[in-house]
């Protein structure tokens, strides 16, 4: 009974909990609250993906208005799949957020930050789920509001610039998509994006559907921060509070890919994206540019956050250059990366937000010896940092492995000449790290004046912040060793992309 | 020829405002300004779709008799969602600026970006 | 899966397990280090078990994870691997015993991560000897050069960090550069990585899927891509390697890690490719020119480097291209002589790290031109060098003598005269830089007196025994251990021979 009104209930809980978070007041409660939120929306995702998996697409109508006239709610493969990681990322976050949000926000605030969060999660989900392009924009500002909003949480002052540079890009990017939807609109009158897949075929050939697909390609890359429209991501990541840039890394970008590949192939059609509009080639190279570029800066930041987020650029290009090749393991690539690479940034972040909470810090300079003080946190930062390079064994070892063959599938060498060399880069900034905690010995005394922390001897996160840590930690691990249900559902999810629908109807 | 520019002549409205936005947006060096810019460059946007809706002799949509034509609704309930979420940004923008404002005592980028230094 | 299957785990989860164990009891040396031997001796125990099956032919396999649809991370016994593991594991106990003498005699830091490592290093390298296919071969292959980087940055000074990142840049690079791709490449070709015997890509070659060009980029892809076998022009970070706790040089940088790189070759040769393979489309030929360049440029430096260890260390680089030129020959002597080399050269080389360790520990001497008259204070140390060089060099009565026979054999077998004289030179080469050194130190008289052993100079009185000043115990008798070993496996070469000619 109930079960046939989960798609509704995935979204709905979290939109509800925002305001109830916010009346708790009490910072403890607001966090309970939070948390229940995350676990329960975490519960439902893989409810969902268990079921599209066995029974294949499902539709839910919202108030009961059928298809195309009301707002559809749509779970396919990678729907499902993207609910997954947003509800689980989220779910991992929150217990890290404790500890974290204690030490880096004013009590009195901490009510609202949790509210923002619930509300991040509503609209993240919310885009995922949605099958109306309208109803997508509103989730996608509903995220984006509340993002902004976060990142200004930030206890460095510069957080609040960032945040306000991220809103004009933002806002900026999301009228773009808005734009677009008009075109389309008044080129289809629907909305549906089913609908719109099905009739925008006969009017293709226009100029106004051309530049609808051009709108909205600018204002996705934006949200994805796709190179060169990156410029939002890396003080956003860096000033923004740990556990918000933990849960960004994990989801946010992760949701741009997904509407990009929606509106891609979904909406416009694989055809007209890669054939009329050669939209691949565009891609292609910028990702390349991206996965270039973004070790490159990276090696140079002694901000440890600030090298995370240019190494969040190249990963953004890698998901990207997925898409690019449009084939079934290209896409297969991408989809698992979205994945694998939601583990990897939330375990460096979350570590990242330990050594904070210790350290007062996250500068090269600070975290010499750190290796004997915070043995687990800088395991797990290593762990992490392995699977980031793509060291068999971990996660990220499977996207590259994925990532090359569907290269080599293509012919196209010089990607995977590409490819080697950035995951040799990442191996420097990384060892940067490894080098600093474990082969200096300790400084004295922490040069940022933080008095609060006795540093003597081992100094070890609290176990709130360790097991979160160490959970993503093994996920790593485990989907580095037994990738088959990765896989399995991405090979899936983009089978589904590239056609072949089935439908079963649910609620209304 | 003239026709289709005089005829289309809302969409000139939504193109010199959507520039007059973007302009305002990217060259003001003042926080306020660039939100005021934003606002306008997401007002030609409301203008876009309601007057994509409007049809010429068209009523409101109500079925009854001697109402052969009604203009679209939707795009004005759309617009709607669109108001809010623009007023919630634009409020959002402002209460940044205020943040910032006590956090660097400046509103100007050149004079923040300094202070940062 | 049969109960006996399941025995393949022990190799792997034993260290692992004495990993965990070292680290619970890093508080406690003697508990500690008791541990080691005790996972030292049980994994020998167990690979010593398994030993008769592949004896008698059989090839137990063993699936751990199906990683992705047709790629899984599996186990299978054959007779190569079976050699590789015994030696390794055997040498691990004898390591052990070195290391608890010269780690505490040493003063060095960071015990329990050393052991720890160690542990992890041994696991991996019976991943590797245990592969299946070459999927898991490649991930056990990072995972040891991963684990025994802390081993080589152990010092933490300024210097065991460059060298740190030399061997990390050069390892992780070759293996992310050429061996991925080339492993990656052979998927999409072949869509599998079983090692097979007679190899799986010969039909691809003769249907003329790919040519004979193109196969020709691909081994060089897997060569080269093999950074641990220490080719030229990637062998820099051996010698770098040296920096770590001799324990380490010894057991690793002489035998595991090393091995794994000539053994990833010879599995890569016998096993993807196919003997027959190589030879038809003369690839190996290339690679043949290459390993003899490594074999004579690396002897000639190793004359030229004073440091004992780096001069050991340019041995090794010569050494190992034995091996590659053995496997490269392709016909049943030069295998068989590779094979045993791999046994052979780690005996040998084993002891003479030991006594470069034991010297250092003893008489603080790391240079070779300091050892002039070690004889008369370390006299078992020194004589221990002296076979260990011999066994090196190939002179009977020692083991290393059958493998240069039959790697010379191979040469001739297969009418490549000109390896056969690559080979004198070589073992010429080896007379040069190894042998002065115990001879200097029986016969030549003390050139200066160091800072370790005033007791030569001071102790007339108490007779030639009191001048004695060897290594604590615990050293002195691993490497006699691994000097009777040499001399052991002259006289019984026959159960490596029979093992390795199983697979020719």
């Amino acid at each position: 009974m109930i079960k046939e009104h989960l798609p509704v209930l995935q979204v709905i809980i979290p939109l509800i909990a925002a305001p109830v978070c916010m009346l708790a007041y009490r910072p403890k409660l607001a966090w309970l609250i939070a948390t229940a939120v995350s676990w329960t929306a975490f519960i439902i995702a893989s409810i969902l993906l268990i079921t599209v998996r066995e029974t294949g697409t499902l539709s839910y109508a919202l108030g009961g208005w059928a298809a195309p006239w009301g707002i559809e709610y749509r779970v396919d493969t990678i729907s499902a799949f993207v609910l997954l990681i947003v509800a689980g990322i989220s779910a991992v976050t929150i217990l890290f957020a404790r500890k974290s949000v204690e030490r880096e926000i004013e009590p009195d605030r901490i009510y609202l930050f949790y509210t923002a969060w619930v509300l991040c999660l509503t609209g993240l989900l919310g885009i995922a789920i949605t099958g109306d392009v309208f109803n997508l924009f509103v989730f996608l500002e509903i995220s984006s509001l509340s993002t902004y909003a976060l990142i200004a949480f930030g206890s460095d002052r510069r957080a609040l610039i960032a945040a306000y540079r991220y809103l004009v890009m933002g806002t900026i990017g999301a009228t773009f998509i808005v734009i677009g939807i008009g075109f389309l609109y008044a080129m289809t009158g629907t909305l549906n994006m089913l609908d719109l897949a099905e009739r925008l075929p006969s009017v293709s050939n226009t100029r106004t559907i051309a530049v609808a697909f051009a709108f909205m390609t600018v204002g996705i890359s934006l949200k994805v921060a796709l190179f060169p429209l990156h410029a939002w991501l890396p003080n956003a990541y860096t000033y923004a509070p740990s556990a918000v840039s933990a849960l960004l890394a994990g989801t946010a970008s992760k949701v741009g890919v997904y509407i990009l590949l929606r509106f891609l192939f979904t909406v416009f059609g694989g055809g007209f994206a890669f054939d009329t509009m050669v939209l691949n080639g565009i891609l292609l190279v910028l990702a390349l540019l991206a996965i270039l570029s973004g070790p490159l800066i990276a090696v140079f930041q002694t901000n440890l956050k600030r090298m995370l987020a240019y190494s969040s650029v190249a990963q953004i290009g890698y998901t990207v250059l997925g898409v690019s090749l449009a084939s079934i393991t290209g896409l297969t690539a991408s989809i698992v990366h979205l994945f694998n690479h939601a583990l990897i940034k939330t375990v460096l972040f979350m570590a990242l937000g330990a050594v904070f909470y210790r350290i007062g810090s996250v500068s090269i300079t600070e975290i010499n010896g750190l290796g004997r003080r915070m043995p687990w946190t800088m395991a797990a930062f290593v762990a992490g940092g392995l699977s980031l390079i793509g060291v068999p064994m971990t996660a990220g070892f499977i996207s590259k492995w994925y990532l090359i063959s569907a290269s080599l599938e293509k012919g196209l060498w010089p990607v995977v000449v590409v490819i080697i060399i950035a995951s040799l880069l990442a191996v420097v900034y990384v060892w940067r790290v490894v080098e600093a905690a474990y082969f200096q010995p300790a400084a004295e005394k922490s040069s940022t004046g933080v008095t609060d922390t006795v540093i003597k001897g081992r100094e070890e996160a609290p176990l709130g912040m360790l097991i979160p840590i160490w959970a993503l930690v093994a996920a790593n691990i485990y989907f580095g060793l037994d990738a088959s249900l990765t896989t399995g559902v991405a090979r899936q999810a983009a089978e589904t992309l590239l056609g072949g629908l089935s439908l079963t109807v649910w609620g209304g | 020829m003239l026709t289709t520019t005089l005829g289309l002549f809302n969409y000139w409205i939504v193109i010199v405002l959507m520039m007059l936005g973007l302009y305002a947006v990217i060259a003001s060096r003042n926080l306020i300004k660039k939100i005021i810019g934003l606002n306008i460059f997401q007002t030609s946007v409301f203008i876009f779709y309601i007057s994509m809706a409007k049809l010429e002799g068209g009523t409101a949509p109500i079925l009854a008799e001697g109402i052969p034509h009604y203009a679209n609704p939707l795009p004005h309930v759309l617009i709607l969602t669109a108001i809010v979420v623009s007023v919630a940004t634009t409020a959002l923008g402002l209460a940044l600026i205020l943040r910032i404002r006590e956090a660097y005592d400046s509103v100007e980028e050149d004079e923040i970006q300094r202070l940062d230094e | 899966m049969n109960l006996f299957s399941l025995s393949l785990l022990l190799p792997l989860i034993l260290p692992l397990a004495g990993a965990v164990l070292i680290a619970l009891t890093g508080g406690y040396p003697n508990l500690r280090e008791a541990m080691t031997l005790t996972t030292a001796s049980a994994l020998f125990l167990v690979v010593v078990f398994i030993y008769p099956e592949i004896a008698a032919g059989g090839r137990p396999e063993m699936l751990l994870v199906e990683t992705i649809p047709g790629m899984p991370l599996a186990l299978s016994v054959e007779p190569l691997g079976m050699l590789f593991a015994l030696v390794a594991s055997f040498l691990w106990i004898v390591t052990s015993l070195y290391a608890i003498g010269y780690m505490r005699a040493h003063h060095e830091e960071n015990q329990t991560r050393f052991y720890v490592c160690f542990a992890i290093a041994i696991a991996s390298v019976m991943g590797i000897a245990f592969a299946a296919n070459m999927f898991t071969l490649f991930v056990f292959y990072e995972v040891l050069t991963l684990s025994t980087y802390p081993l080589v940055t152990h010092a933490g000074t300024e210097a065991a960090k460059r060298a740190g990142r030399v061997y990390l840049g050069l390892l992780l690079g070759t293996s992310f550069a050429f061996q991925l791709v080339a492993i990656l490449w052979t998927w999409t070709l072949a869509g599998t990585l079983d090692f097979e015997p007679g190899g799986i890509l010969r039909d691809h070659v003769s249907q003329g899927i790919i040519s004979h060009g193109a196969i020709g980029v691909l081994f060089a892809l897997y060569i080269f891509g093999i950074g641990k076998a220490a080719l030229m022009p990637f062998h820099r970070w051996l010698p770098a390697a040296m920096v770590a706790p001799t324990p380490v040089s010894a057991l690793l940088h002489a035998v595991a890690v090393v091995k794994a790189g000539v053994f990833t070759v010879l599995k890569v040769s016998v096993y993807l490719f196919g003997t027959d393979l190589l030879t038809e489309t003369g690839i190996s030929q290339w690679i043949m020119y290459m390993a003899a360049a490594t074999i004579l440029i690396g002897s000639l430096v190793a004359i030229t480097r004073d440091n004992l260890k780096a001069r050991l260390a340019y041995s090794t680089v010569s050494q190992l291209s034995y091996i590659v030129l053995g496997a490269m020959l392709a016909n049943a002597a030069g295998i068989i002589g590779a094979g045993m080399h791999i046994v052979m050269h780690a005996f040998g080389k084993i002891t003479l790290f030991f006594c470069a360790g034991a010297f250092m520990v003893a008489a603080h001497k790391t240079e070779v031109s300091q050892l002039r008259g070690i004889g008369r204070t370390m006299p078992v140390t020194t004589l221990a060098f002296l076979i260990g060089a011999l066994c090196v060099i190939g002179l009977p009565p020692f083991g290393g003598m059958w493998s240069k026979w039959y790697l010379a054999l191979g040469a001739v077998e297969a009418g490549q005269l000109v390896f056969v004289g690559v080979l004198m030179v070589s073992t010429l080469l080896n007379i040069a830089y190894l042998l002065p050194i115990p001879i200097q130190g029986f016969f030549a008289a003390p050139s200066e007196a160091g800072t370790g052993n005033q007791s030569g100079k001071d102790g007339n009185d108490g007779g030639w025994r009191a001048n004695i000043k060897e290594a604590p115990a615990f050293c002195v008798a691993a490497l006699s251990i691994t000097a009777l070993g040499c001399f052991g496996l002259f006289l019984f070469p026959e159960p490596i021979y029979r093992l390795i000619a199983q697979i020719v």
